[in-house]
């Protein structure tokens, strides 16, 4: 994956940044408001934005998705901005104590003090499952906690 | 109440002369918007033309005008303030205070200097200082996504100087409203000094402490945040205003201390209001100025801008080599910056009350009015061709 960096717009968002394997660079510039612009740099003036792409958030939801994204992210993104929540992906490996059982039943809110947001599972994704759901080998989890509860989680989740 | 026992004759006078004027506006908005330029610069004419022909006489709701205009003032620095939160000023000093120095000697000086030269009292020579300095970040901000720079690289550099110099008039409001109000030297000292320790004291629990007036105005409902900002706005505004400290000041010092989702929120409610009351205190401004005091200070506007268009040029140059940005960046940059604003209008609004206040009025409408008209138009030109013209080969940004 090539190395993204990014830029803080004071007022107006984000900026992230990346050259493409073929060399052209590429930004995402991520508004406050939620609106997306997507500029392609000039090859002879690095500096401008030769093209610009003005979306808003259902162009950008769409464009996500053409690209193979996954709605996830961008769902549970406004997330990391709380102070002192962190959000993680922990993948559920078939030796954990917790494969096999449902979220409820393996009181993971209580040991761990972490909650699961969403579970992605090959192609689909259930977002805010309910206790019932049951935990597979394979499935990512995302989960949203203290970094204490997320390390927790992921030693659980690891087995 | 006069409206609704129909008794007002002068309610009914009044009225009529607050509705023409905001109407006039509406036109002048949508001219704007037309001319694709901010609606500044036709407020401004606006005003000039009527208080000129006395099309519409202000005989009744001068006061009314007047009032309004004032809560505009404040509105203003309320959302010039909520513009960015506290880490994003934490940052900007941080990183940006070199270029922010280059910007202030270079931009307030020839202000300054003017000032003195046509003989004015210090007090306002320095409002005219300030009136030189400070970009439009409105202008900015909408020549970047005009010509769709905000993606640019140079854009960082732009954004961290406006924070600078929003951060600077935190401390230059104050002083300078302090001086505008002392009568003597010991007054004024007295003035002056209070008015820093009072800013100083905001300005830390704000940032230390913002946090806390945004988590208790997070859970309010639109209605009740939008009413609860305003009323915060203008209950600081007065009590600032009681300590000599001016009250947009203390506006300002509210929009800075709010943050996070509260600020969002705050500024996309406010924003309305503010376009309306803002409206209003343009016009007004350039209601009181005489036609015949602009064309007479004309001249030193073109001077002032000839000498700080430049200024600014340099301001963009330095900030954006500082981040690694190539020459057509650097040019962009500053021209990005040249365009004078509702900062400059409030500065020189604050002056209203000294000897050489219609002058400084005067001088600041139309200096204002140039630059908007130079800024937006320099930032339209090629600047990587000219980048080329200025040196034979192309110069790679340094790393």
């Amino acid at each position: 994956m090539p190395e993204v960096t990014e830029t803080q717009l004071p007022g107006v968002g984000v900026r992230h940044e990346f050259t493409t394997a073929k060399g052209d660079r590429l930004s995402v510039l991520v508004f406050r408001t939620g609106r997306r612009e997507v500029a392609v740099y000039d090859r002879e003036d690095p500096d401008a934005a030769a093209m610009v792409l003005h979306l808003d958030e259902d162009d950008a939801r769409t464009l996500t998705d053409l690209l193979g994204g996954n709605p996830v992210t961008e769902a549970v993104a406004g997330m990391q901005q709380i102070e002192g929540v962190v959000l993680d992906w922990i993948p559920v490996s078939a030796g954990s104590s917790l494969a096999g059982s449902s979220i409820g039943d393996g009181q993971i809110r209580t040991r761990t003090g972490a909650s699961v947001v969403a579970i992605v599972r090959t192609d689909t994704t259930i977002p805010a499952p309910d206790p019932t759901e049951v935990l597979l080998p394979g499935d990512t989890v995302v989960a949203v906690g203290t970094p204490e509860g997320l390390r927790a989680m992921r030693q659980l989740l690891s087995g | 109440m006069s409206v609704l026992a129909s008794g007002g004759a002068e309610v009914a006078e009044a009225f009529v002369e607050i509705g023409t004027i905001v109407l006039v506006l509406s036109v002048l908005a949508r001219l704007a918007t037309w001319l694709r330029i901010t609606a500044i610069p036709l407020f401004l004419i606006g005003g000039l033309v009527v208080g000129e022909g006395q099309l519409v006489p202000l005989d009744v709701s001068g006061e009314y005008i007047a009032l309004t205009g004032e809560i505009g003032v404040l509105l203003l620095l309320l959302t010039l303030g909520l513009e960015y939160s506290a880490e994003e000023l934490q940052t900007g000093l941080r990183t940006g205070a070199g270029t922010g120095l280059i910007d202030a000697l270079a931009n307030f000086t020839p202000g300054f200097a003017i000032g003195l030269l046509l003989g004015w009292e210090v007090t306002a020579a320095l409002l005219l200082g300030g009136v030189s300095w400070v970009s439009s970040s409105g202008v900015a901000a909408k020549v970047l996504s005009d010509l769709s720079r905000l993606g640019n690289r140079e854009t960082p550099s732009i954004l961290n100087l406006l924070v600078i110099e929003d951060l600077a008039m935190a401390a230059y409001l104050p002083i300078v409203a302090a001086l505008v109000a002392g009568t003597d030297a010991t007054t004024t000292v007295k003035n002056v000094t209070i008015a820093l320790v009072v800013v100083v004291l905001i300005l830390a629990l704000a940032l230390r402490y913002g946090r806390h007036l945004s988590s208790a105005l997070a859970g309010a409902t639109d209605e009740s945040l939008l009413l609860g900002v305003f009323g915060v706005t203008l209950l600081v505004g007065g009590l600032a205003q009681r300590m000599q400290v001016s009250a947009a000041i203390g506006a300002f010092l509210v929009g800075i201390a709010l943050a996070g989702p509260v600020q969002q929120r705050a500024s996309a409610l406010l924003g309305p209001l503010r376009d309306l009351f803002a409206a209003v205190f343009f016009f007004y401004f350039a209601f009181a100025i005489d036609p015949a005091d602009l064309m007479r200070f004309l001249l030193p506007a073109l001077a002032l801008a000839v000498l700080t268009v430049p200024g600014k040029l340099l301001v963009g140059w330095v900030g954006a080599r500082r981040i690694g940005v190539a020459v057509p960046g650097r040019i962009r940059a500053g021209t990005a910056l040249i365009a004078r604003g509702e900062f400059s209008i409030v500065i020189a609004a604050l002056g209203a009350t000294l000897a050489d206040g219609p002058d400084l009025a005067a001088l600041a409408a139309g200096y204002v009015l140039l630059t908007v008209v130079i800024g937006p138009m320099a930032a339209r030109v090629d600047a990587r061709r000219l980048a080329a013209r200025l040196s034979p080969r192309p110069q790679p940004a340094p790393t």
